[in-house]
């Protein structure tokens, strides 16, 4: 079985499937600007750093928004459509299954940041000046690809648990804010430091930042990386135990 | 050596009820059955809704583990070496779901050759081939959200042929679609079974199991309760005729009294509009017409027939009886 294939075939299959609903696409579409113009009204009173600083984190929202509640709600649809037993019952493993259901997710999310600095730059007046544009673009590129990976986490416990989905609509929120989306981490108390470094988008944020400000992204952009990387194989090894229990506890099909 | 094997395999379940006092208590689909179909063999798995089939299906497709008891599929245990069971049978399913609305039959196609590994140059030919097979050839690009259900099902035993499997597991697979959809899946099935493909399937139409299997369980309540050529089920259980009688407006007291008479085995009232008809089994040699007539006095009678008991007899029966 060629792997990068099976890959390349399953996004492009997601992203196709993405892109033909009127009503998703739409939503894809300007869901990020909602939060973007939100964003750069409440900050507009401030210093014009912060209002940068808000365009960052905003375009970072969008990323972590069209991953985080999507990812969950990916294979509770799949389940709802009956094609969740069939991808089980299928000889490949699941974890490629998967994967290119949350990377399509991510190539969503780069959507969204791009957006939100076109929105912010056209229409608020808002120019994010990029000293290091290679180490931006690998920036954001690290932090699609970490959240898909964290976004991988979150599908696989659906598997199992069919209410799962909701676990990441729970958490788009607590991320904006302990991630230092919109609020610098340094501001935050010093007990949720350590939640903060231990999600993959706390990392990318700051290299987006590092690499807007010409500081030298490529430390964050690493750890960013690396973050996503355990949340990957911590996936991957949850998913046996989890396809295990779940064909056990006959969670696979909704009845 | 047998291609499946089933031995006193068991599957429960634990079902939950209430919000604030939740209790739950466990349910038991499968009781210990145990089968085995041989190579090319055509094993048809009959029983009401909720007896156990899509469940037992399920374990020997390894989507369900079990409860206990053991089964492999061409030697593999479906619990210990779940992907290599994987590699060798295809599942079809009745019904409008299992597939991708928003694309077209041949993506959906793409997708499971890819999941199923077959080698990119053999793709084309071999969906190509199976459109064919089942009539799809022509509309493979079009979305599957606008397909018909008949071609929803035709696609989904594209599907599920699509990496040849030896062993094909059919749930169902006839139902919605129209007389000539179900037959020409009825004769795809059978020169499948030619090909040398093992297949067990489920069914309510007692008529489509009768001509396609070559032996047949019947499964009531999660326990195998017969087991046998469509041949062996029919003359075990209805050993003599069927005595069909139209009535209008019986009463209970009168099918018990036409139960009660010398050589009447069984009987039971199938509601057919405005009418009922009694099916009466009758024992080998057994005269009954005078008598069972004699018990409807007072009783408004139709048409009145003799015949041949079917496997739709057979299966009333034994199912009624478990």
């Amino acid at each position: 079985m060629n792997i990068a294939r099976l890959l390349l075939i399953g996004t492009w299959l997601q992203l196709k499937m993405r892109s033909r609903s009127a009503f998703d696409g739409l939503l894809s579409i300007i869901y990020p600007l909602f939060f973007a113009t939100t964003v750069f009204l409440m900050f507009r009173a401030g210093r014009p750093d912060a209002l940068v600083y808000a365009a960052v984190g905003a375009s970072a929202m969008g990323v972590w928004s069209a991953v985080s509640t999507t990812a969950s709600t990916a294979l509770q649809s799949e389940r709802r459509q009956g094609t969740l037993e069939l991808l089980v019952a299928s000889p490949t493993s699941f974890p490629l299954i998967v994967v290119p259901i949350t990377v399509s997710m991510a190539i969503g999310g780069l959507w969204s940041l791009v957006a939100t600095l076109l929105w912010g730059r056209w229409v608020f007046g808002i120019d994010v000046h990029i000293d290091d544009p290679v180490g931006f673009l690998a920036a954001a590129v690290a932090t699609a690809v970490s959240i898909a990976l964290v976004g991988y986490l979150l599908a696989v416990s659906a598997v199992r648990y069919r209410s799962a989905w909701a676990l990441g609509a729970a958490l788009e929120l607590p991320v904006w804010l302990i991630c230092g989306f919109l609020i610098p981490i340094a501001d935050l108390p010093s007990w949720v430091k350590p939640i903060s470094w231990l999600l993959p988008p706390t990392w990318g944020v700051a290299a987006i930042h590092a690499a807007a400000a010409g500081e030298g992204p490529w430390l964050e952009i690493v750890m960013c990386l690396l973050v996503g990387l355990a949340y990957a194989v911590l996936a991957t090894l949850l998913s046996v135990r989890l396809l295990r229990s779940a064909r056990s506890a006959a969670t696979l099909s909704l009845t | 050596m047998p291609v499946i094997e089933v031995a006193t395999l068991r599957r429960s379940y634990r079902a939950r009820t209430g919000v604030l006092k939740r209790s739950s208590r466990d349910v038991e689909a499968v009781r210990g059955i145990d089968f085995e179909v041989e190579r090319g063999e055509l094993f048809g798995l009959l029983g009401p809704n909720g007896a156990g089939k899509t469940t037992t299906i399920k374990m020997l497709i390894t989507l369900l583990l079990p409860t206990s008891g053991s089964a492999r599929i061409l030697g593999h245990d479906v619990v210990d070496d779940p992907r290599e069971v994987r590699r060798r049978v295809g599942y079809v399913f009745g019904g409008d779901r299992g597939l991708y609305e928003r694309l077209s039959g041949l993506d959906n196609l793409r997708y499971f050759c890819e999941l199923y590994g077959v080698p990119p140059r053999e793709q084309r030919q071999r969906i190509g081939e199976l459109l064919e097979l089942v009539g799809l050839t022509g509309r493979e690009s079009e979305r599957v959200e606008g397909y018909s259900r008949g071609m929803r099902q035709r696609l989904h035993v594209a599907r599920g042929l699509l990496h040849r499997p030896e062993v094909l597991f059919l749930d169902e697979p006839s139902i919605g679609l129209d007389p000539v959809g179900a037959r020409e899946l009825r004769s795809t099935v059978a020169n499948l079974v030619q090909g040398g493909t093992t297949v067990l399937l489920t069914t309510h139409y007692m008529f489509e199991a009768d001509e396609l299997c070559d032996r047949i369980a019947v499964i009531a309540a999660g326990c195998i309760v017969a087991q046998g050529t469509p041949h062996q089920l029919k003359s075990g259980v209805v050993e003599g005729g069927v005595l069909e009688v139209e009535v209008f407006g019986v009463r209970d007291e009168t099918v018990a009294a036409v139960g009660a008479v010398r050589g009447v085995r069984s009987v039971a009232v199938e509601e057919r509009g405005q009418s009922q008809v009694l099916l009466v089994n009758i024992e080998a040699g057994a005269e009954v017409s005078g008598p069972v007539l004699n018990c409807l006095g007072g009783v408004r009678v139709g048409k009145v027939i003799t015949r041949e008991p079917t496997l739709e007899d057979a299966y009333v029966e034994l199912v009624r009886d478990a």
